[in-house]
């Protein structure tokens, strides 16, 4: 799909981004337009970024066990910011039991050790609005 | 028996033979050989230049002379959850079943100098580690440990000095002198920058309170290892075995460069490096990884920085096992992969090991599967006969081809790290971050095409119930540091406080040694954020440039 943008990002203090730069540049491989962040965001500045750089997707990572508190907070304020449609999608070290919640709460999917990155493409050319 | 004479023996197995394995997929990048001969080793093998003896120069075979006959390694498992209270009972464990040293893992609040309470933390207290704010939670988290009989590893590197201080602040409530305490602080920034990121200050800051600990503890804490300086998390962001030592010693070299234009003189601080390596899968890679680092950095010591002492030219390392190579499915195949890496770090010659537990790929370890860790060292040290013999594999044509190969992979890296203009040059201009990001990418698309197999991940995959009976730590834990500070601030003498954060701001802006600086506001019970918050006042913060 041409010209689909996706914002790759960490938020909170995890500082393990060997996931999020693979998946990144496996992304651009696969044709996206690829905006990594770095690590140690807020939710705040991530949904920020996902406005300026108009994205379609969001792509979350993170290993410390924060997501059940901070991938729904980027959620939420991706939503404050009119960014409805942006799909949120979500990777890192996340027991199955936190998934249902984290769907409940708005990330679309959640990738886990292991996955290998064309499924990420693939949900991404399927799912993206 | 002569060479010729191998040659032509070499020449017609390598014609008469066909490995039909070879032409699996998996096996089309295998670098090494077939077979390895004295060939490899080259016609004038000079064994006392290349391997000598343990305990002397180059320390090949290793550091000590007696190695694993004198004592075995340390069996230091890293662990540290949730609050001081729970993690202390952990500890405790460990120690009353055969762990012979502590190793404590940091929430990320704690390790970025926030406290539980900072808007930052949001979410991560106590997660990867015990939440840490004050000295009140060091006395908490040390309870009942004598610090005079334990030796002490922790995981932290900005706020090193910090930790440091509560720790000699709780041993002087236990009434024991700083001259007697042993441990680690790891206290590695340049790799923070590269690869791990728990970075709070710009690099020279950062260099500064690395050289006050070194001067510090030199005259105050003689037995403490100053630096752990780590490969671990270089080989964790996905480097090869060769770019994790070379990049570490090129890091090494840079803190030995800011210690003498510091003014300290070699032979005091360098006997208190230390290293940390991974032991990752390919068990003979690892022990080839080993050796080639200790031949390294001996040279390095002895002939860059014209180090006397044997002391200064050795390479002591505490090891761990690979967490990325867990895998979330069939954890319990993981067992087996730690066992493997255990073989190698022992072989290696490690001096302290950490063994991953079967359910990291998922959350933190239970106290089940903490314990099979712990066992399977265990195992190896007193069953398998791999700690039996000094450098068990010194001779083997291929160990010794592969410990060369390795070692001049680790020099052409140095050497290029010094045209940039060192470590900390390499690290702001991005080359070691892509090296690094580079060999991550390969080795996933490997994975991806079938070029590498993972067992359980792209090959004998199989179905799997969702793991239960993985360890939770809740969100309660915020709250209950939070109300701990509000109690502390209400009894602690606020005046004596703001007056040792004061002092600390004065000393941030002059040039004098922080560290008693440092002390005298902990032992005030200043929290870890006040004080790194006086320190990220006068420094800045490091703004990291992003490589992709």
């Amino acid at each position: 799909m041409a010209n689909v943008k996706v914002l790759v990002a960490k938020p909170g203090l995890d500082g393990h981004d060997r996931g999020a730069k693979v998946v990144a540049r496996a992304l651009r491989d696969a044709g996206f337009e690829v905006i990594y962040t770095g690590i140690r965001l807020t939710p705040e500045q991530i949904a920020e970024a996902a406005l300026q750089d108009d994205v379609q997707v969001v792509a979350l990572s993170l290993l410390s066990g924060a997501h059940n508190t901070l991938f729904p907070a980027c959620v939420e304020l991706l939503k404050a910011k009119g960014l409805e449609d942006v799909l949120v999608i979500g990777g890192g070290v996340i027991p199955d039991a936190d998934i249902p919640g984290l769907k409940a709460a708005g990330v679309a999917e959640v990738f886990t050790p292991g996955t290998p990155t064309s499924n990420i493409v693939d949900f991404i050319n399927a799912n993206v609005k | 028996m002569a060479f010729e004479e191998i040659k032509a023996g070499l020449e017609k197995y390598t014609a008469g033979v066909e490995a039909k394995l070879d032409k699996a997929p998996e096996r089309a990048n295998l670098a090494p050989n077939r077979l390895y001969t004295p060939l490899d080793l080259g016609e004038g093998f000079d064994y006392v230049e290349k391997l000598g003896f343990p305990g002397e120069y180059p320390f090949t075979r290793g550091v000590q002379p007696t190695m694993y006959r004198g004592r075995f390694w340390t069996m230091r498992m890293y662990a540290g959850f949730s609050t001081a209270e729970e993690s202390n009972k952990r500890y405790r464990y460990l120690l009353a079943n055969g762990g012979s040293g502590l190793s404590c893992a940091f929430d990320l609040p704690t390790q970025i100098g926030y406290d539980s309470t900072d808007a930052m933390s949001e979410g991560e207290v106590g997660k990867v580690g015990v939440a840490i704010d004050s000295l009140a939670d060091m006395e908490i988290l040390f309870d009942g440990i004598a610090l005079d009989k334990v030796s002490t590893s922790m995981t932290i590197n900005a706020p090193a000095s910090v930790l440091l201080a509560m720790y000699i602040a709780v041993a002087e409530k236990q009434g024991v002198s700083a001259d007697k305490l042993r441990g680690t602080i790891q206290n590695d920034i340049l790799k923070e920058y590269a690869a791990r990121g728990t970075y709070i200050f710009p690099p020279a800051p950062s260099m500064r309170l690395i050289t006050n600990i070194f001067e510090y503890c030199s005259k105050n804490v003689p037995l403490w290892n100053t630096i752990s300086i780590s490969g671990y998390h270089i080989r964790e962001a996905g480097s090869t075995a060769s770019q994790e030592i070379a990049f570490t010693i090129a890091d090494g070299i840079a803190y030995v460069e800011a210690a003498i234009k510091a003014g300290l003189d070699v032979d005091a601080f360098a006997g208190r490096l230390s290293f940390f390596w991974n032991a990752h899968n390919n068990v003979l890679e690892e022990v080839a990884k080993f050796r080639a680092s200790r031949r390294v950095w001996a040279k390095v010591m002895k002939e860059r920085f014209g180090a006397k002492k044997a002391k200064s030219m050795m390479l002591r390392v505490h090891t761990q096992t690979a967490g990325s190579m867990l895998t979330a499915q069939q954890p319990n195949n993981n067992i087996v992969r730690v066992a493997l890496q255990t073989a190698a770090a022992v072989m290696g010659g490690t001096q302290s090991l950490h063994t991953n537990s079967k359910d990291e790929a998922l959350a933190l370890p239970t106290t089940e599967s903490v314990t099979i860790a712990l066992r399977t060292q265990q195992i190896v040290a007193y069953e398998s006969g791999l700690a039996d013999t000094v450098d068990p594999l010194g001779g083997s044509y291929y160990v010794e081809a592969l410990t060369d190969k390795i070692e001049a992979e680790a020099w052409d890296y140095i050497q290029k790290i010094d045209e940039i203009g060192g470590a900390p040059e390499a690290i702001a201009k991005g080359y070691i971050q892509k090296e690094i990001q580079d060999s991550a990418y390969k080795w996933q698309m490997d994975i991806e095409k079938g070029d590498r197999i993972i067992v359980g991940v792209n090959k004998f995959q199989q179905e799997e119930e969702p793991p239960t009976n993985l360890l939770r730590v809740d969100g309660s834990v915020g709250k209950l540091q939070a109300d701990k500070i509000a109690a502390l601030k209400a009894r602690r003498d606020n005046a004596k406080v703001e007056e040792t954060l004061a002092a600390l701001e004065k000393a941030c802006a002059g040039d004098d040694n922080l560290m008693p600086f440092i002390l005298d506001a902990v032992r005030a019970y200043a929290t870890e954020g006040e004080i790194c918050g006086v320190m990220r006042k006068v420094f800045g913060e490091y703004k990291a440039n992003i490589t992709l």
